[in-house]
């Protein structure tokens, strides 16, 4: 099921190609200007697979990801459409991936979310009509069946390429490569992971993975991102849900002087991009640099990943 | 597990009396007066009219704050406490551990449970279940060979390659 193309997405073909893919992720911004997901697009876009546009990631308000494809696929570009079950019902999120195909949106990718706790209005109702399996099956349910989930019909094709997110990283440990077994079931083709610093810990959600087969049956990216510095990766560590950073990473950084510590950051980054990439398994990365995205094309060349051939609609 | 033996001998002693449990009836408000008593008490009930506690290791899944029916999200804590309520255990991690007691149901946690029927809150899960209306939906969410092949999943994975 992995190699049968299900969308014309350019994330799918590199994947099928079996060359190594990367994506990335858009700082949305707080602005209502076109020009700042464009410029923050174009940072990235030569040196990526794909683009995430994230569903106000944290619970903290942004331009929304749905806005940001409209943007993204208006100059031509093939985002990855990130959809959270936390702040629409069921009704909204069919009526949005419908839309989002017909605007170009190929790939899809179908996360829980942060609680509402977590951002900047926790005052918030949240939503959670869906879970992130719920969501991934319905979705996979009008590709293929061509229906929503009350059964009418839809009317076009929905060449959709569809991801979920997993977390290796927090418990229960055993339980997490057996949750990717069903979000497969539920329609899973690619995966994009949490943050990646615990190499052992992966290795060993890898080895169970492979055990059961699973990494033949999805494409797994694996989260990678620069630390910008010992006070930025205290704050992730502490009061971002699903970030964990071991303690000899954040002493790395503390024992270096705080002019440089940015530069450390990408070193550990690329360190761990290369780890990763060794494992079998693994079918690329998923960088993640949030206010740094100019970072990302260095992590990508130093990392010995160029040339790439990447999407150029700019 | 004793639950898992209460659970089937309460199926065993209802099901006769199907035709009385109906839909709107007097015996269904009886039933939700029992259910929300005696589930309430023992699994913080919270009727959701379609009851799965026994593919959840019977431990009652809408308790998660984001009412997660297929596993645990991403933000569970180190210590294996909630991201919303840091003081809460998380609901799916002792969901997990149910489910590795339960020998006759533990498996079914790899079942792609299908999204709330909102309509059901408050009902009767039993008379739900005898009656099928639980279950009801217009598309197939998830055929039983399905169900048969993800099952062994949940026993087998953690062996040496």
């Amino acid at each position: 099921m992995k190699k049968n193309k299900s969308s014309m997405s350019q994330l799918e073909e590199v994947l099928i190609s079996g060359r190594f893919a990367i994506t990335s992720e858009l700082n949305p911004p707080d602005s209502a200007d076109a020009e700042d997901v464009n410029r923050a697009a174009m940072i990235l876009a030569g040196f990526c697979d794909g683009i995430n546009a994230v569903d106000a990631s944290g619970a903290n308000c942004h331009m929304s990801s749905m806005s940001i494809c409209a943007l993204l696929t208006r100059v031509g570009y093939e985002p990855v459409y990130q959809i959270s079950c936390r702040d629409r019902n069921r009704i909204a999120i069919q009526g949005d991936i419908l839309g989002a195909a017909a605007m170009g949106v190929r790939n899809l990718l179908c996360i829980t979310g942060d609680d509402v706790s977590a951002g900047d209005q926790p005052g918030a109702k949240p939503v959670f009509d869906f879970d992130s399996i719920q969501l991934l099956r319905t979705a996979r349910m009008m590709r293929d069946e061509r229906v929503f989930l009350s059964g009418r019909k839809i009317t076009s094709e929905l060449p959709l390429f569809l991801g979920a997110a997993a977390n290796p990283f927090v418990p229960p440990y055993d339980w997490r490569p057996k949750r990717l077994a069903k979000k497969i079931a539920a329609g899973a083709q690619f995966i994009q992971t949490q943050y990646c610093f615990d190499i052992p810990r992966f290795k060993e959600y890898m080895r169970q993975v492979r055990n059961m087969g699973l990494h033949e049956q999805v494409y797994i990216l694996v989260g990678v991102g620069p630390l910008r510095s010992y006070g930025a990766a205290n704050f992730m560590r502490t009061k971002v849900p699903g970030i964990t950073i071991p303690d000899e990473i954040m002493d790395r950084l503390k024992k270096t002087p705080k002019e440089r510590q940015q530069e450390e950051g990408k070193n550990i980054c690329i360190e761990i991009l290369q780890q990763v990439r060794e494992i079998e398994g693994v079918a690329g990365v998923h960088i993640m640099a949030y206010r740094q995205e100019e970072l990302v094309a260095e992590i990508v060349q130093e990392a010995g990943l160029l040339p790439r051939i990447a999407q150029q609609p700019f | 597990m004793l639950l898992e033996w209460i659970y089937d001998l309460t199926y065993a002693l209802l099901k006769p009396f199907k035709r009385f449990l109906k839909p709107d009836s007097f015996a269904e408000k009886a039933m939700i007066s029992i259910e929300k008593v005696g589930k309430g008490v023992v699994f913080d009930c919270q009727m959701c009219g379609q009851c799965i506690l026994h593919s959840t290791g019977m431990v009652c899944s809408m308790n998660c704050p984001k009412n997660l029916r297929n596993g645990p999200c991403g933000g569970v804590r180190l210590n294996g406490h909630c991201e919303v309520k840091p003081e809460q255990a998380c609901v799916w991690v002792k969901i997990y551990e149910g489910s590795i007691a339960s020998p006759k149901y533990g498996g079914e946690i790899m079942w792609l449970q299908p999204p709330v029927n909102r309509t059901l809150q408050d009902t009767s899960s039993w008379v739900n279940l005898l009656h099928g209306i639980d279950q009801k939906m217009k598309t197939v969410w998830q055929t039983q060979e399905d169900k048969d092949a993800l099952e062994p999943l949940f026993r087998g994975s953690n062996e040496k390659e």
